[in-house]
């Protein structure tokens, strides 16, 4: 809501101003979101009239204006605007003016011949972008009067960012009303008197929809001249309002909306016939609006029809074939009341907003009604001439006003500061809300014009504006203090961030919607989940996978000259699923992935620089996963390397996967190298058990090495398992620590080299016991994997 | 006499001239080994008279004492000067840089949320977390914001398509943490169906959320923080207080302002939008929109089957992103989302 504040000031003029005023309606929730001046600093400035101009003798550009500025002396004043003509009234700088540029006007020669001032454009002045000629004002203005004051310069237009509830502030009435509340300073509203019908002319008005259009006042205006100007003083207060002044019709009926918020429409009454109808749309009806779009009308759309046709979109926009035009010589104005759940998001599903709707959504007045349509007429007869009508009216059930019961020990409840029933009195008092009391509780029936109280709590919310929330104290809470819980069976996610972030990796955010190349890509996702409304086609699908937005990191950054790169992110990915909880459909679980793409350590001196591989990777998911422990087994990954990817399981559970990408993408995504991944479920790297103690052994550990030759393509997990599984009990730990193949080594086949650990608990082991141990651990490595030992 | 003297100031002198450990020793037993002038002396003690036997003896022995003296001071000089030279050899450049894996860092919002959480934990909040598609039930209706309501258009919702490349019905991108809210509330309620008095709500919920808006000021994805307090006596004035002190806290800023205005959301009554002002600083002065607040809706509570009649609270909604920019002094909200590592690094 953008209005004029001395507008506003024509109905409530308190003493502050200024910033002082916008934070007055700011801090009383009417937030002021822009102000701004009309026009920048100047002065001595007045209304020149132009007696005779004449051409300048030595340039063909320039004239000579002789001016009268009302002070008896007549200036000479060198132009050079094209529209200087005599007989036009114009803002004249004098001699000592300062203009907004900066410009100090001075006596001076301009070829030759002296001029004693400037008259100026509306650019000039900073109040228009306009510099093609003089400002031209009006015939009526007094010679002589300061410009500042006959155009009202010295106003500011603020910008309020009213919040839904607030429809009664979506006028100047409605604005002085608030402000006389907040102030004390009493309001004067326009005093508004019935037309008398000077002709008979009357249209009947027929209430098919009742319940979406409760009110409906229409009245003819014949006689009327559709190309009267519009006042001047009108122009300028809606542009001040932000709305484009079209004829002296729409401009009247758009002048009374933002004076008492009524919302009007002018039909051209030779375009109507018969009756006129607020009903519901039928099927397959359309309607072109004025704004040149045809819409086909959905049932639950309150219409405004007549006998023939359907005319207008009832309280949101009138239809072109009907509406007033410069020729329009007899209109038929309507003040109607729609009921906000008939008009609430119909504009929007239809895509568009209209000054009617917004209104009507949030509320309009139905006790003002009728006052607004005489306002209206007054103003066409005043403006348009012509003959009034009778009003017609037609009248249902408007909305009900139920009486609000307060409780004043219910407000110190809720706002912690108790507030006496005087005080509550005196602030119901400057809202004009009627009440009565009833024992110690207060009953209070909103006005007409408030669709926003309707329970205690909102009564309470109007004791704290007015109060001031500012003077409601702010102590330090009190509650029952209760410790939070503190788990060991779950680590938090600030812990698994940290040691990601210990290992080098560093967190992004991306967005959640991603390019749909990248779910086929990276995820091999075919059941997309589409973005009804997305912004951007590279952002219309939800990710099943982090992976995508990694790579594009990953790519961005090293076209930023970064060649070491290891990201991660934690964020919900999102499937579709029947059986999806909580959200039925979905199913949206957390997922942490990482990329490290580079050398595997920073570039530093004193160690060999190489690239992170599958190996570097798959150490830090395991630590990640320490102390619950991951298994890993081959597998196939849209996105990975077919031979360079693995299935990450916890307890037989696949949780995530860790790989090289699959060349393929490397090519496409165009990365010099390829990076290497993993991604798993959030849950399951947070798991954990509360650790139990186990005896530390007192006896001397005893460490044997032994290198086996097996099949190259022998898996170490399942030999790992195997010799776990058939271990003798002193056998402790089982540790790889080197793989080898080549020289020395069969084709074919690969050293393997452990570290066995032997312990017993009770006492020191005997040499015999540990000889017998290793031959049983080899025992079973020759049976079961045809394992040679090597020397 | 005479001669002891001399043979002491000799095998000091043949130490003190002897750099080599090994030499050392050599030089040692020319002195007191087997042939060794002093031990030959020893030996010789036993021609001597018996009377003269006891003072030649003690005489001697003092000159061996000397000489082993001499030796060991010798052999600890010649120790240390091995040490010593040892320690130069081994002197490092202590200004090369260490090696190994560098170190990583948090997102700085992630950096923020951590601290919010602690923040609010401190005074016994948990955290909650929830759906990010969510229902349009949970997201509005829940909120006291039924369908066509005119404060659905302060939120402009990303809406899902269903499998056939209609409109999925019923579920939208959360615009807000709020549903966490409602959520939260059903399950409080549930767990505690048996007890005559729920115990008290407080909790806040981080999260992801979107809304159909991207330019300079705005991401079509953001972070937004939710906080409830739900108990038989929290008011409108504890909000100021626990808002209030946040603040400050969080900025490490007692001068900080704080300001409450009237505001409106559906959900919440009387509610307020939250400002704030640093009174030093480049933004000083300035009122700084942080975040939306209230007393929750009796509505709300109804939503949930929680009776407004005997628990009340509130709840508010603030914006990491703003707070993270203005603790760090980042001037793009889409700095964030970028995964520039150059910005990134900064916050390690």
């Amino acid at each position: 809501m953008k209005f004029s504040e001395s507008w506003l000031r024509s109905f409530v003029d308190p003493a502050c101003t200024g910033h002082e005023f916008s934070h007055l309606l700011t801090m009383a929730g009417l937030e002021v979101e822009e102000e701004e001046t009309v026009a920048p600093i100047f002065d001595r400035v007045v209304v020149g009239h132009l007696l005779a101009v004449d051409k300048h003798p030595d340039a063909d550009r320039l004239k000579v204006c002789r001016v009268d500025v009302g002070t008896g002396e007549v200036l000479q004043i060198v132009c050079g605007a094209p529209n200087a003509a005599a007989g036009i009234k114009v803002p004249c700088a004098l001699p000592g003016a300062e203009l907004p540029d900066g410009l100090r006007i001075k006596v001076a020669k301009v070829r030759g011949v002296e001029s004693s001032g400037m008259l100026c454009s509306a650019r000039e002045l900073g109040i228009a972008e306009d510099a093609s000629g003089l400002l031209v004002l009006g015939d009526d203005a007094p010679v002589g009067e300061d410009v500042r004051r006959h155009l009202d310069l010295d106003d500011r237009l603020l910008t309020l960012k009213l919040t839904p509830n607030r429809a009664d502030c979506l006028s100047l009435e409605g604005l002085a009303r608030e402000v006389a509340a907040l102030t004390g300073t009493p309001a004067r509203f326009i005093e508004v008197t019935a037309v008398e019908a000077t002709i008979a002319s009357t249209r009947a008005i027929v209430l098919d929809a009742p319940e979406a259009c409760p009110r409906y006042c229409g009245r003819v205006i014949a006689g009327v001249d559709g190309r009267a100007a519009t006042p001047a003083w009108m122009r300028r207060r809606l542009e001040r309002s932000g709305i484009r002044p079209i004829s002296a019709l729409v401009d009247i009926t758009n002048y009374v909306m933002l004076e008492v918020g009524q919302p009007l429409h002018a039909f051209d009454n030779t375009r109507l016939s018969g009756a006129i109808h607020a009903r519901m749309a039928r099927p397959a009806e359309s309607i072109l609006l004025l704004n040149g779009q045809t819409l086909q009308m959905q049932a639950d759309v309150v219409l405004i029809a007549d006998d023939q046709r359907p005319l207008a979109m009832g309280g949101i926009m009138g239809g072109e074939e009907s509406g007033i035009t410069l020729a329009t010589t007899e209109v038929f104005l309507e003040a109607a009341f729609f009921a906000p759940t008939a008009i609430a998001g119909r504009a929007r599903r239809y895509g568009f907003v209209s000054d009617a709707a917004h209104r009507f959504e949030r509320g309009v007045d139905f006790g003002g009604t009728r006052r607004a349509l005489e306002r209206a007429t007054r103003l066409i007869l005043d403006i348009c001439g012509g003959q009034a009508g009778p009003v017609s009216e037609a009248l249902a059930i408007l909305p009900a006003r139920q009486p609000v019961r307060l409780r004043p020990a219910r407000v110190a409840k809720v706002l912690g500061v108790p507030f006496t029933d005087e005080r509550i009195a005196e602030l119901f008092a400057r809202l004009d809300l009627s009440l009565t009391r009833d024992g110690d509780d207060f009953i209070v029936t909103p006005p007409t014009h408030r669709f926003d109280i309707e329970i205690e709590e909102d009564l309470i919310e109007e004791i704290a504006r007015l109060h001031g929330y500012e003077n409601i104290p702010s102590p330090a809470p009190r509650g029952l203090l209760s410790m939070l819980p503190q788990t060991e069976q779950a680590r938090p996610l600030a812990r698994i961030r940290q040691r990601l972030a210990d290992s080098g990796y560093q967190e992004v955010v991306n967005f959640a919607f991603v390019e749909e190349a990248w779910e086929a890509d990276f995820a091999g996702n075919d059941r997309l989940i589409r973005l009804a409304n997305p912004i951007a086609n590279q952002l219309s699908v939800m990710r099943s996978s982090l992976l995508g937005g990694l790579v594009a990191n990953l790519a961005s950054n090293l076209k930023r000259r970064q060649s070491r790169v290891r990201l991660f992110e934690t964020g919900r990915c999102f499937f579709r699923d029947p059986q999806g909880r909580p959200v039925a459909g979905f199913h949206q679980p957390w997922k942490l992935a990482a990329l490290a793409y580079g050398t595997a350590f920073p570039e530093q001196w004193g160690c060999v620089a190489r690239n992170v591989d599958f190996f570097d990777i798959k150490a830090d998911l395991e630590r990640l996963f320490t102390p619950i422990g991951t298994s890993f087994e081959k597998a196939l990954h849209p996105a990975l390397h077919p031979g360079r990817s693995a299935r990450v399981t916890v307890a037989g559970q696949a949780v995530g996967f860790v790989g090289e990408l699959h060349p393929q993408w490397q090519q496409k995504y165009e990365l010099p190298l390829p990076p290497v991944f993993f991604e798993v479920d959030l849950d399951a790297v947070m798991m954990d058990s509360v650790p139990q103690y186990a005896e530390v052994s007192r006896q001397p550990p005893v460490i044997r090495d032994m290198a086996v030759v097996v099949d190259q393509a022998l898996e170490l997990q399942q030999l790992i398992a195997g010799l776990t599984a058939n271990r003798p009990a002193i056998v402790r730990d089982i540790r790889l620590f080197d793989v080898y193949a080549g020289h020395g080594i069969e084709v074919g086949k690969k050293s393997l080299a452990f570290r066995i650990m032997m312990q017993d608990t009770q006492k020191t082991l005997l040499e015999a016991e540990v000889e017998a141990a290793m031959q049983q651990l080899m025992a079973y490595l020759r049976a079961a994997f045809a394992a040679q030992l090597r020397f | 006499m005479h001669n002891l003297d001399q043979i002491v100031h000799a095998a000091s002198a043949a130490f003190a001239a002897t750099d080599d450990p090994d030499v050392l020793e050599q030089v040692k037993a020319s002195y007191l080994g087997k042939s060794g002038e002093i031990t030959g002396l020893l030996k010789e003690l036993a021609k001597l008279p018996p009377d003269q036997r006891k003072t030649a003896g003690a005489a001697i022995n003092h000159a061996k004492d000397a000489v082993e003296a001499a030796l060991a001071a010798r052999r600890e000089a010649l120790r240390q000067r091995a040490l010593q030279a040892r320690l130069a050899e081994e002197a490092l450049d202590v200004t090369l840089p260490g090696r190994g894996q560098a170190r990583g860092g948090l997102h700085p919002v992630t950096r923020t949320l951590e601290r919010i959480e602690a923040l609010f934990a401190s005074i016994g909040f948990e955290v909650a977390d929830g759906p990010e598609i969510e229902a349009d039930f949970q997201n509005f209706t829940a909120l006291n914001t039924p369908v066509d309501h005119p404060a659905r258009s302060m939120h402009d919702t990303f809406y899902l398509q269903d499998e056939a490349g209609g409109m999925a019905e019923g579920v939208l991108l959360r615009t807000h943490t709020s549903p966490i809210q409602v959520r939260h509330m059903q399950a409080h309620v549930a767990r505690h169906a048996d007890r005559e008095t729920m115990p008290e709500i407080r909790v806040i919920a981080p999260g992801r959320v979107y809304r159909v808006d991207s330019d300079a000021t705005h991401s079509p994805m953001f972070h937004q923080v939710e906080g409830l307090w739900i108990g038989e006596n929290v008011s409108f004035a504890d909000l100021k207080g626990v808002i209030s002190d946040f603040l400050r806290r969080f900025f490490e800023n007692d001068d900080l302002q704080v300001r409450f205005r009237p505001s409106f959301f559906p959900f919440t009554e009387p509610s307020a939008e939250i400002d704030m002002a640093f009174m030093s600083g480049t933004l000083k002065g300035r009122w700084l929109e942080i975040a939306g607040c209230g007393m929750v809706h009796p509505n709300v509570l109804r939503h949930v089957n929680i009776d407004p009649e005997k628990y009340l609270g509130f709840a508010f909604g603030m914006g990491p992103d703003r707070l993270t920019m203005l603790r760090y002094g980042v001037n793009d909200l889409r700095l964030f989302f970028d995964g520039d590592l150059r910005f990134l690094r900064q916050f390690v």
